[in-house]
């Protein structure tokens, strides 16, 4: 821009005005659509490194969903790996992986635990109901209190924790089958846990 | 050989719309220069048959397309990948927009009729408007043509033919898919006509009433058109997921609301812009952002950007490639707008209390509520790109901010068409609204005291409802009471949409205030009772569908006793893929739907099943269709179509 010359009226400055706003709007607009498109095929798009992997689980005791009244606590579930896959009624990213992680159960490598997220009751049974119940177990945190020691934000995600109760894994995100053969499927390997 | 034809057509119709985009652009410039008038002259002259030509090509490689479902030739990876054998005839030819390759030759073709209706329609209007409205029109083509036959081309053959294809997503085996895509799609891509319209203003400086007398139905029919699509969307989601719910502000669903929403304010503004002069830039504005929200919705969907229900897969080269066209088509727009509008004429000074007050508060209320779904919709990206974490936002924000602006919207609905232009006194209106207002507050009120559950909601519902219809019926009674002042088909239109409006918000609320569910585990002969009705769970039976297995639930609906109907709640397990389905089984009623779904055997014959009464939602549906038929009826008004002379 040069030198701004003298308006005789007030009509240009409020085109000014407008123009810029346009401008700002159109530009972050563009910018973040961009970036969405570039981050929309990493396939470690939603990975973020977990503070957690290497170190031991934290400690939890929730109730379970299909029995009321009764707790599991992480010292009972140690001795065997298991894989933590946190879920909700509301989300559908939950809904696209939940045929993966139904077909992974179905080979029986390891137990699949249900982490049930910020729920209401009656729509995670639904739920479950309507697509099948792959769990071994369902465990529930309403309030997402506990969430906040594995790090969740955000369902779905996934957790390995292996026989000794260290997190060993984690996916943020809908898990699909090249996630399950590319990733999983060689920490398990790793860990001894037997095909 | 076939195949080949289709893809010379879309190749041949890619060439005819850069015809139809350069040589009539560069002619309407010209036009204003005496010494290049023999070009103009014929440079605009190729406008009209190249849009004609389009349409033929565009059609051509559609039939082509379909003529290759129907008879199965897997070669074409798109064919394969979308159907398969066993595949009914009907789904088919609806296979066709099925997934994104085919579903952009949809919108091609769509844009196409469009494209060919605006030529056939436009000998009122001067050559030179006419030129650049094609024009751009031209050039939105060359964007959806190229992105088509470059990115994602339905026409690619295979190397080694499969013997038998994949198979249509089971969610789109329905009649309702059937007709809910083109629906939508004819309402997105029917934007582009007030869009183009827009641009032709910007270029020549000026913003004409007789024009934009001109693309008002267009506008309104675009509108009518989405309105019907987003219904059917909302209705298959109803029966087809099994939730019965009817809006879930999924991310493609809001894509298709955004631009729903910037259509009805733009619908408003170029009432008041046609009739007044008032606002002119805003209209302008209006009409860019409303057709830019289409394509928006259409990166959103495509792209890969944001997960979803809907979306298809994700593609990277195919989200730069449209994030690129949209750039271009609503950087361009902006650009021309920043430049042009700030000298277009002032319109007429208009009091406080007029009617375009309360129709720009019409319009902030939509383009607040519209920015609300955008930033909603846009929301997790944001987060994720400023690192602040994932975040999911859902129906709490969406519902509770768009209720917020909503509600003084409602208000406002019966007062507009009750106060007159540049100058009103308040107490006018207000005199003969009150006692209307009145008693829809007491009919509120009976509600609340009647309504067994969900108190606030029904009491809500009933009086915005009776206030919206009273306050509507209330301007028609000053109308035809009044002597020698016709009753016209824009004023039909309106009253018929505004009372879509009350409508719509019986349903919305009642059905959310008085939904009774129940998940039950049922075994055959068990009776269980909602309110007036009750449920007989009669066992389940294996049906053979033609490319599916399914557990056929038995449930008898009764009400007050009498049989109602025989529900058959529906789990289908697709031959191919595997992927299960639920169908509800529905009775539906003009005051309640009995709705049941069938869940998990739990083993001894016993099921989970699902049971619902909701009153109401119908009203939801058809609200939204007396909303749509408001628009259709509005741009039959023959007052749109004399546009060489003035105003009579």
């Amino acid at each position: 821009m040069t030198t701004p010359a003298p308006s005789p009226a007030p009509a240009p400055r409020r085109g000014k005005a407008t123009a810029a706003v346009i401008a700002v709007v159109f530009v972050a607009l563009v910018g973040l659509l961009f970036y969405g498109v570039l981050v929309s095929d990493r396939a470690d798009r939603e990975a973020l490194p977990s503070p957690l992997i290497g170190k031991p689980a934290p400690e939890f005791s929730l109730p379970v969903l299909h029995e009321a009244g009764r707790l599991v606590s992480s010292r009972e579930l140690h001795g065997q790996p298991y894989l933590l896959n946190v879920w909700g009624s509301w989300c559908p990213g939950c809904r696209i992986e939940h045929p993966v992680i139904a077909r992974f159960a179905e080979t029986k490598r390891l137990r699949v635990i249900g982490y049930n997220w910020k729920d209401e009751h009656a729509d995670a049974l639904r739920w479950l109901e309507q697509f099948g119940n792959p769990y071994w177990l369902v465990l529930v945190d309403y309030d997402g209190r506990k969430a906040i020691d594995w790090g969740i934000y955000g369902a779905p995600e996934t957790f390995l924790v292996d026989a000794d109760g260290i997190v060993r894994w984690k996916h943020v995100g809908p898990v699909d089958d090249a996630v399950i053969a590319n990733e999983l499927g060689p920490v398990l390997d790793a860990i001894g846990v037997p095909r | 050989m076939l195949a080949e034809l289709g893809q010379t057509a879309a190749l041949l119709a890619l060439l005819t719309a850069l015809l139809q985009a350069v040589l009539p652009l560069a002619g309407a410039q010209a036009a204003a220069d005496p010494a290049r008038a023999r070009f103009a002259t014929a440079a605009m002259a190729v406008a009209r048959p190249a849009a004609y030509a389009q349409l033929v090509l565009v059609l051509f490689a559609y039939v082509v397309l379909t003529i290759a479902f129907v008879q199965q030739d897997f070669s074409l990876r798109y064919v394969s990948d979308n159907s398969n054998s066993l595949l009914p005839l009907v789904y088919r030819y609806t296979a066709v927009w099925g997934a994104h390759e085919g579903s952009l030759l949809l919108w091609a073709l769509m844009l196409s009729v469009w494209n060919a209706a605006v030529a056939l329609w436009s000998k009122p209007l001067p050559e030179v408007v006419v030129a650049r409205v094609l024009g751009v029109i031209g050039l939105v083509a060359i964007g959806f043509l190229s992105f088509m036959l470059f990115t994602s081309n339905p026409f690619e053959r295979l190397l080694l033919v499969p013997v038998e294809g994949h198979d249509l997503n089971p969610l789109l085996q329905d009649p309702g898919m059937i007709i809910h895509p083109p629906m939508l799609y004819v309402g997105y891509i029917g934007f582009v006509v007030p869009f183009a319209f827009a641009i032709a203003a910007l270029l020549d400086g000026n913003v004409d009433a007789r024009w934009l007398r001109w693309t008002r139905p267009w506008t309104n029919v675009a509108w009518g058109f989405l309105t019907i699509g987003i219904a059917l969307g909302s209705w298959w989601a109803y029966y087809e997921l099994g939730w019965g719910g009817w809006w879930f502000w999924d991310p493609v669903e809001n894509a298709s609301f955004m631009p729903w929403l910037a259509g009805a304010a733009l619908i408003h503004s170029q009432a008041a812009t046609e009739k007044r002069g008032s606002f002119a830039g805003w209209t302008l504005l209006l009409a860019i952002a409303t057709f830019s929200l289409s394509l928006l919705g259409a990166f959103l969907v495509r792209s890969g950007v944001l997960t979803s229900v809907h979306s298809f897969a994700a593609d990277p080269s195919r989200g730069l490639f449209i994030l690129a066209f949209l750039a271009a088509v609503v950087g361009g727009a902006l650009l021309l707008y920043v430049l042009r509008a700030p000298r277009l004429p002032e319109g007429r000074a208009f009091a406080a209390t007029s009617r375009e007050t309360l129709l720009l508060v019409n319009n902030l209320l939509l383009a607040a509520a519209c920015a609300m779904v955008l930033l909603g919709t846009l929301y997790p990206l944001l987060a994720d790109a400023l690192d602040l974490g994932k975040v999911s936002v859902g129906p709490p924000y969406f519902g509770t901010l768009f209720v917020l602006l909503m509600a003084p919207l409602v208000l406002l609905v019966p007062f507009g068409p009750l106060t007159r232009w540049q100058q009103e006194q308040a107490s006018r209106p207000l005199a003969m609204l009150l006692p209307w207002l009145g008693l829809a507050l007491l009919l509120g009120v009976v509600a609340w005291f009647m309504a067994p559950q969900g108190k606030l909601k029904a009491a809500a519902g009933v009086a915005a409802a009776t206030w919206v219809l009273l306050g509507t019926l209330r301007f028609v009674w000053t109308r035809l009471r009044a002597q020698g002042r016709a009753f016209t088909p824009e004023m039909l239109g309106m009253t018929l949409a505004h009372v879509g409006i009350a409508v719509f918000l019986a349903g919305a609320l009642l059905v959310e205030a008085l939904n009774v569910q129940r998940e039950v585990a049922m075994r055959p002969g068990d009776m269980v009772e909602i309110g007036r009705h009750t449920f007989r769970f009669d066992g389940v039976e294996r049906v053979q569908g033609p490319n599916y297995v399914a557990d056929r639930g038995l449930v008898q609906a009764f009400r007050d006793d009498r049989p109602l109907e025989l529900l058959h709640p529906e789990k289908r397990a697709y031959a191919s893929g595997g992927q299960v389905m639920t169908d509800a089984g529905i009775h539906a009623g003009v005051f309640a739907d009995v709705f049941a779904a069938l869940g998990e055997s739990l083993g001894n014959e016993a099921w989970a099943v699902r049971l619902q009464v909701k009153p109401f939602v119908r009203w939801i549906w058809a609200g939204a269709f007396l909303m749509a038929l408001g628009g259709f009826v509005t741009a039959t008004d023959r007052r749109f179509r004399r546009v060489t002379q003035d105003r009579a």
